[in-house]
Formats: C-alpha cells, structure tokens, sequence
C-alpha cells in the first residue's frame, strides 16, 4: 500500500509539471539568405542600343508562387554591353543585396551565361584567385539579328578549376544552383 | 518442476605464463551470499569439498580444458567445462532446487510458452561485430530488416517494408525519442551499449507502444544478476575510411546489494571510398558514454542509468544540388561531381546529434507472484544540420532542434498459475524547439505534446501444448505547434477557411498559426502459440495498431536539398490503422532449425509523399511531394534456416521478400525494400583456439516495382532549354556482395583475446542500393578490411 502512495504522488508531481508546459508563440524568422531577385542589366558601350534589364522576381522564395520573369527590351547586333548581374533579398526590408556577398565569397562563386549564338559573354570580374565570378561582364551581341534563350545561373562551390570553367562553360563546374533563370531575348537592327 | 537456470560466473584471477600444473580456487555459496559447507568439486582426476567458509582448493590440475562438477545435496548440480591454461579461481552460486522461477517467462521444455510475441534476436557477437558501425547495420543481419542509409553512417532499420515513426525504438525501456520521423535521422544510440537487441514484427507488445505499424526494436543493456566484475573492450580498425573505434565497458554484477557498469565508445572514421573514387565528406566521430548503477534489496530493486550519445557525421558533398537540373546531371552522370583526396575532415553538409537520456527505475516484488515496475525518464535531443551556405551563416546550422521528453510509466504483472495478467500506464510530455539563430524558417516548428496510455494483456495456458495472448491499449494525444505560413503557401494548401481557426497573428506575407490536435487511439493484439511436437511450434498474431500523422507529415513545408523536391505537410491528415496478420513457424533441432514467418498488413489511410505537381522558383521547378492518404498493404515471406551438416560446419540462410501496394490504384509503394537473400558458411575448429572462417553472401535483388514518380525538368542543353526527362524513380540493379571473416580466441593473462580478420565486398563490387538516398549522386562504400581485437577481463 505504502508504494502505491508513492506512486500516486510521484504521477501527481510528473502532472503537474506536465500541466505548465509553456505554448509560445514561434518567433518569426527573417530569411536574409534566400535571393529573391535576379537582375541583369546591360549598358551598351559601342553601337549604340538602350539599356537591357532581365529581371527574374520570386517574391515567396521556395513558396508555390512562380518567379516574375521580364525583359526590358532588345539587344542590337553587333553592339557591346557592359553587363552586371545583381541578387537581391526583397523578402526583408529593406532589401538586401546578396551579390555583395558573392563578391567577397567570390572563389566560391561563379555566374554562367548559356545560351546559343546570341554573341560572346566575357568575364570582366576575378576573385582572389584570378578566376572570373560572372557579377560584371562584356557582351558583344551577335552581328546579325537572332533571337533565343538566354539562362544565367548562378553555382555556389562550383569547381573552378575544371576543363572550361574559366571560360564559362558549365558542363564541368559541379556545385550547387544557388539561383537560376531564363530569358527570351532578341537580337535586332 | 521448474528450475532457476543456474547461474554461473567464472572470475579468472590467476598468475600469467603458461605452466603444465594449475590450481583451482574458489568458493561456493547460494544466491544470497551463504557459504554451503561440504560442496563436493569434481575434476576427472581430481575432487575436492568446500570449508565451512565455502573456500575449496584443488591442485593439481593439467593443462586443457578440463570437466568441473560442483553439486550439494537440495541444490542445482552446476557441471561446465574450463579451459585451464592458468590458476583459476571460480565463485560457484548454486540455486536451491525447489525454488521456482519468477521474473522471466521461460519455458520448460514440456511446456509451450506464454509469450505469443516472437522476438528475433542478434547474438552477442554480431553485436560485437557491428561496434564501430550502427544498429542499423546489425540489424539488417535479421531477415526480414532491411537498411535505409544515408551514405555509409546513417542507417534506419526498415521492418517488414516500414521505418522511422513506424518503428519505435526502445533504449533500455524507454522509447527513443530522437527525432525519428526523418528519414536521414538514424536511431541516436550506441550499439556498444546494448547486452541485447531484439525486434518484434508487428504491433503485439502494447506494453511499450501502441503505433508500432512496422514493427519494435529493444534494445537492452546487459543485466547482470550474479556476483562479478568483468570488463570487455572491442578496438577495430578498418580500411575504408582508414579510421578506427574503441568501445570499452566495465561490469559489476550483484545478487544482491549494489551493481553499476560504465560504457564508453569512440570512433574516428573519414572520407570512405567507393570502388574507383573517393567518396568526399563522408567521415565521421562519435564519443559516447553510457551507466547505470543499481540497488538489489529483499524483495526489490531501485536503478539509475545515464547514457550520452554524440555524434558528428558528414553527408557525402556531391549530394548537395540547388536545382533539378543539378539533379539531372547527377544521375546521368553516374559520378558524383565533387570528388577530393581522402580527408578525416568533416565540413559542411554535416550532422551533429547528441541525445541525453537519464533515467529512473523501481522495481517492486509485490508477492510471489505479483511485481511493479515504475520509471521516469529524461530525453534531451539536440540536432544541428550544416548545409553548404553563403556569408554569415557558413558556420550556422540550417536545423537547430531541441527535443525534450520526460516520460513516466508504471507497469503491474501479476503470475495466477497458468494465466498471466500485464497491466500499466504511461504519460509522456514533450517539448520541440526550433531554434530562430539558424535564418531559415523551421522544418519542424515549435511544438509540445502530451501523451498518455493505459494497457492490459493477459495470456493464458490451455494445456500444455497451447497458449493464448490477448491485449488491449487506449492512448491519447495532445499536439500544439506554433507555426509561420507563407500566405501564399496557405492558400495553395488549401487552408484557407478551413484552418481558419488555426491563425493568431499575422507578419508581412506570413501567417502565425497554432494548430492543434486531439488523437484518441486503440490498438489491440492477439495471439497464440501451439506446440505441434517436440521440434515443431506454430505462433499466430493478429494486431490492430494506430499512429497519429508524425510532424513531419503535418507540418515539412520546403525544399530537400538532397532529393531536389519540395515536401509539403498536410494538417488534414488523419490517424494511420493497420491490422497485421502474421504467423511463425518454429522449428528447434540439434541439426536443423528453421524460422517462417509470412506476414499480411493491412493499412488505413498510409500517409506516404505524393508527386503532385511542379513549383518555379528562382532555383529553377521542383517536383512537390504533399503528403497523401491511401490504404496500403504490404504481405510477404521471412526466412531463415540454421543447418549443421557436420559438426563445426554451419550454414545459415536468410530471405526476405516484401509486396506493397496502394490498394486503390494497384500502384506499388516506394522504397520497398528489394528481395534479398543471404548465405553464410561458417566453419569452426573448436580445439584450435575456437579457429573460425566464414563466407557469407548476400544478394539483392533489382527491385522491378516502383511508382512511377519520373517528371521533366528544362535544362539548358547547347544554350537553349531542353525538356529532359529525370529518372528519380528506377531502381538500381540488383548486386550480389561476398564478405569473408575469420577469427580465433587466445588466452591472454588474466583474460581472453579474440581476434577477427575480415574482408567486406571482396571483390570491390561497385553497386548503389535502391534505399541509399545518396543512390543518385554516389555508389555505395566498397571494399573494407577490418581487424578487430577483443579483450575480456
């Protein structure tokens, strides 16, 4: 009888301990990490042209809702670009810019061009091994008018050592996608 | 008449080198301590009578090993044999024979057995073999348990086609509370510190759980009820991986008064290799600790037990992909994109896991025939997943959970002759906190849940060829999570309006939410067990079991990095029923013994992820996985023979197959494992030093049926976007291993040394297994030499 009180009280007190369990509220997380933004823009330097944007805005992240894709307008043949790629955060207020960060982290980094003969993309940017990062870059678009798809990603911890890397071939760069898009661009008069 | 078994414990203490002449030692006295005086002690040529102190002394005594019979009149006669290479000094406890057995059933061999459960049981020296592995690994020794691996150190056993929340662990009477809903989540527990592990198919032990669907694993410490103090320590060493483990543990056992043992383990292991490369970031460490210590009194005992277990383990680098067009190039590329030199480092993706858990216990012999059993137990569970970021959060963990369970439970058994009745209840309180520092919104968010459980099982004896079990469980579940939904992501699942209620605040784009549940939930066994003739048994069970949808399956809400999918949770989910139908034959021979057990589960509503759709993001589409309800069976054959030819030659086969399908479309389900069938050879040469050799095969199967769950994805192919097809649902082909093991004991001093030589995957096969969810990435680890030396003191 005498365990039988004690363990009537010993389940009393693991209760009661039960019964204060606390409910708060889940504190709420600021994602600083995800890009939501991928821009790119063009700024024509010889043969003349506007200025290109390609934007890709994905505003929920990895939430059900698809990228915003837009492109400003046309490249002109034979014309060149000075081209820079900018990765935002809109998610957090204000925005934060993640392209900084791929900058200093930049021998980890690397931004690729793949399209078909759209014209020549050109690294214009080394980390701090000499090799290209893809955040400012030259594109001569092609001579003659064409029109095609032109997908930017960028690779986090890709193998920047690997056959053709350097020069913006993707096949054997490995990594991770860290963000990605495709634009459907011209190439006109 | 029932007998205790008698208890023997031999305590080697004697001077080393080796002599042709020997003395034997030693006192012989009864379980509580009494000396018996006039104990005759017989050597074949030699015999001796106990002092009224119990000391006895014999010399002299050859070398070999030699018969040695201790008998006194009202008591068990105790005859063994004794390899005598040194002085020996024996503690002889002779059992009075009237005594009758109280604790444990055991059967008689006139007598079928009460227990209608079968319990399949690992052997001490395969649980030896596996100490610088996992329970995963041993386990899969087991036909019938299969391996879901994560690489090379992270393996979940799989019961009869069933894993994770399906197949609750239980760790020296507690169940394991580690996080087990996740598939890359391996039970958080040193296998160095189990005296015994065993699994039940099915969900017939409603004294530990009543969600058992797939089926339970206990895994024991070993419990030592006799006076001694004995040490063992396992030191491997392996090839792949080129690292090593220690696992040591000191025992003091006692009849009565106090006992206690202390375990400790360390392994040190890095980058494995794969047939032709190395397979880079896959090493790992674990430093454990584990103790109990114990009071025996009259008619009760009291015991408390810590065991820490730590573990920091490397996921492959090539299995990190951002897109799906990184998945594709990974499966056609059949190479695993990162490959570097070998390293014992571990960087990012990494897991670190630590599990506490203490833990209280009473045990009272309320009479003869009638024991209680009160415990409480403290689980702390912290896990951290490192993924490969960017910044500042390179060194933050992308999964920062916090686990905390107390669990008390009370269990009454009560012995009325040929009926037995089991009796308890059980509370638990656990608390999850997903820790905001990681900047990424929670997979499994904050939450805290209340159980409680009431069981009776009573089981009774017909005759002596037939018994009968029949159990009852009620269980009840409370659930509060506090969640933040994108809203968009509210409205896609559906919610809104229906989980209305759910929301309290609101943030920018997102919902604040506090879902709840209530789960009230039955399950029920039953069984027999019939002796057919002295070699022949039959055991039927049936059980109905009940498992409420786990956090995973209500809440996941995101991308895996390592499948490229999105797996979203669904908070409509109701509560899984399975009746399982399995029957066992058994047959006992001296040279022949076999084990069936075909089995049939039947399961309500099976929660399982579904492809239903593809999302864009700026990483590019994902398929998403919503988790889905369909009923589900699963039936199939486990086989195992044991057959001795000759003496010392011993073959052991072992097979299983599992057939599951979802029963509304004939769809089969994913990750079944495939048929799979092992032999094993094993000679042993008893007089030269227990020399044994062992070859064993093992073959698995191609798995041909799978769901179909293959789906385009754009990939940039010569600049423009393709449409490519990615295979993420056929399986691998089939393989077929061949492990080699040999191994001898040598007297060593004071003790005994063992050492084992062995070569797994001799042949350096290069395969993938469909259940290794880095398959897509990286082939399997291949060939490992391992030598292992056991010291016992």
């Amino acid at each position: 009888m005498k365990h039988l009180k004690i363990s009537i009280a010993a389940l009393t007190i693991f209760l009661s301990l039960a019964a204060c369990s606390n409910d708060d509220d889940a504190p709420f997380v600021n994602e600083e990490e995800v890009i939501t933004t991928l821009t790119a823009t063009f700024t024509p330097q010889t043969g003349g042209g506007n200025v290109v944007t390609l934007t890709s805005r994905d505003l929920d992240g990895d939430g059900p809702d698809a990228p915003v894709v837009t492109v400003s307008g046309d490249f002109t043949a034979g014309a060149t670009y000075n081209g820079t790629v900018s990765l935002l955060n809109e998610t957090v207020n204000p925005a934060e810019n993640i392209s900084e960060e791929v900058f200093e982290e930049g021998d980890e980094h690397q931004i690729f061009f793949q399209h078909s003969g759209l014209g020549d993309f050109t690294y214009a940017d080394t980390d701090v091994d000499s090799k290209p990062i893809g955040l400012n870059f030259i594109y001569e678009a092609a001579a003659t008018p064409t029109s095609g798809t032109l997908t930017i990603t960028l690779r986090h911890e890709p193998n920047k050592s690997a056959e053709g890397v350097g020069n913006g071939d993707i096949t054997n760069a490995g990594g991770s996608t860290d963000a990605t898009a495709s634009f459907t661009v011209s190439v006109i008069n | 008449m029932k007998f205790y078994h008698l208890l023997l414990v031999l305590v080697l203490l004697a001077g080393s080198g080796v002599r042709a002449q020997h003395t034997l030692t030693g006192t012989v006295h009864t379980p509580q301590n009494k000396p018996l005086d006039g104990a005759h002690i017989h050597l074949p040529k030699n015999h001796g009578i106990s002092m009224p102190n119990g000391y006895f002394q014999i010399h002299p005594v050859a070398t070999g090993s030699q018969r040695v019979v201790v008998s006194y009149i009202g008591y068990k006669t105790l005859d063994t044999l004794i390899n005598f290479y040194n002085d020996v000094h024996l503690e002889v406890v002779l059992k009075p024979e009237s005594t009758r057995l109280q604790e444990v059933v055991l059967t008689e061999n006139n007598t079928v057995s009460q227990n209608t459960v079968h319990e399949q049981r690992l052997t001490t020296a395969t649980i030896e073999k596996y100490s610088d592995a996992t329970l995963g690994d041993a386990l899969k020794e087991l036909p019938g348990v299969y391996a879901l691996k994560t690489g090379t150190a992270i393996v979940k056993p799989v019961i009869n086609g069933l894993h994770s929340s399906r197949v609750p662990v239980m760790a020296n009477n507690v169940r394991l509370e580690d996080q087990q809903w996740g598939i890359e989540h391996a039970p958080n527990l040193d296998i160095n510190t189990a005296g015994r592990i065993s699994v039940i198919k099915g969900a017939n032990a409603l004294q530990y759980s009543g969600d058992a669907i797939g089926g339970i694993i206990l895994v024991t410490p070993l419990n030592i009820r006799k006076d001694t103090l004995f040490g063992k320590s396992v030191l491997t060493a392996n090839s792949n991986g080129r690292g090593s483990s220690l696992a040591t543990s000191l025992y003091r056992g006692n009849e009565k008064g106090w006992a206690w043992n202390v375990n400790g383990t360390y392994k040190y292991m890095g980058d494995r290799e794969a047939p032709g490369y190395v397979l880079s970031n896959t090493g790992n460490r674990e430093g454990n600790f584990a103790g109990d210590i114990k009071y025996t009194g009259n008619n009760y005992d009291v015991n408390a037990s810590y065991s820490f277990y730590n573990a920091t383990i490397g996921i492959a680098k090539a299995t990190h992909i951002g897109s799906t067009a990184d998945l594709v190039n990974a499966i056609n590329n059949q190479q695993p994109s990162v490959t570097e030199p070998f390293t014992y480092n571990i960087n990012n993706p990494k897991q670190e896991i630590q599990h506490h858990l203490a833990k209280m216990e009473y045990n009272n012999k309320l009479s003869n025939d009638a024991s209680l059993n009160l415990k409480y137990a403290f689980q702390l569970n912290r896990r951290k997943e490192y993924d490969l970021r960017r910044g500042d959060y390179k060194d933050t963990p992308a999964l920062d959970l916090t686990l905390i369970t107390h669990s008390a439970q009370a269990n009454w058994k009560k012995y009325l002759g040929d009926i037995t009745v089991k009796s308890g209840v059980s509370f638990s309180l656990q608390n999850n906190d997903a820790s905001p520092d990681t900047g990424v919104s929670p997979l499994i968010p904050n939450y805290t849940k209340t159980d409680a459980g009431a069981y009776g099982i009573t089981s009774y004896r017909f005759s002596d060829n037939l018994s009968g079990e029949a159990g009852f469980r009620y269980d009840y579940s409370f659930v509060s999570a506090s969640k933040y939904y994108q809203k968009s992501r509210w409205n896609n699942l559906g919610y809104n309006s229906i989980f209305d209620h759910f929301i309290t605040g609101e943030q920018g784009t997102q919902w604040l939410t506090n879902p709840e549940f209530t789960y009230h939930t039955i399950s029920a066994s039953l069984g027999i067990r019939k002796r057919l003739n002295d070699s022949f048994e039959l055991l039927g069970n049936a059980g109905l079991a009940m498992r409420n949808p786990n956090p995973s399956e209500l809440f996941s809400d995101g991308l895996h990095h390592s499948s490229g999918t999105i797996q979203l949770g669904d908070l409509s989910l109701d509560t899984e029923k399975a009746v399982k139908l399995s029957a066992t034959l058994l047959k006992k021979g001296e040279t022949f013994s076999l084990e069936a057990t075909p089995f049939i589960n039947s399961i309500n509503n099976f929660i399982y992820p579904q492809p239903t759709a593809t999302e864009a993001t700026i990483r590019g589409s994902f398929p998403v996985y919503n988790y889905r309800q369909d009923n589900a069976l699963l039936t199939g054959l486990d086989l195992n023979t044991n057959w001795n030819p000759v003496t010392g030659l011993q073959h052991n086969f072992g097979f299983a197959y599992v057939y599951g399908i979802t029963t509304s479309d004939n769809e089969p389900l994913i990750d079944m494992p495939p048929l799979n069938i092992t032999n094993t050879l094993r000679y042993t040469i008893r007089q030269w030093h227990s020399l044994f050799v062992e070859v064993r095969s093992e073959a698995v199967f191609t798995q041909n049926r799978y769901p179909d769950n293959n789906f385009y994805t754009d990939v940039p192919q010569d600049g423009e976007l393709q449409q490519v097809l990615t295979d993420v649902s056929t399986p691998p082909p089939g393989y077929h291993l061949l492990h080699l093991s040999s191994g001898l004991q040598l007297p060593m001093g004071k003790g005994l040394a063992a050492i084992n030589l062995s070569v797994y995957n001799i042949f350096n096969t290069a395969y993938r297994d469909y259940l290794n969810r880095q398959r897509f990435y990286t082939d399997d680890a291949g060939r490992n030499i391992q030598v292992q030396i056991k010291f016992s003191y």
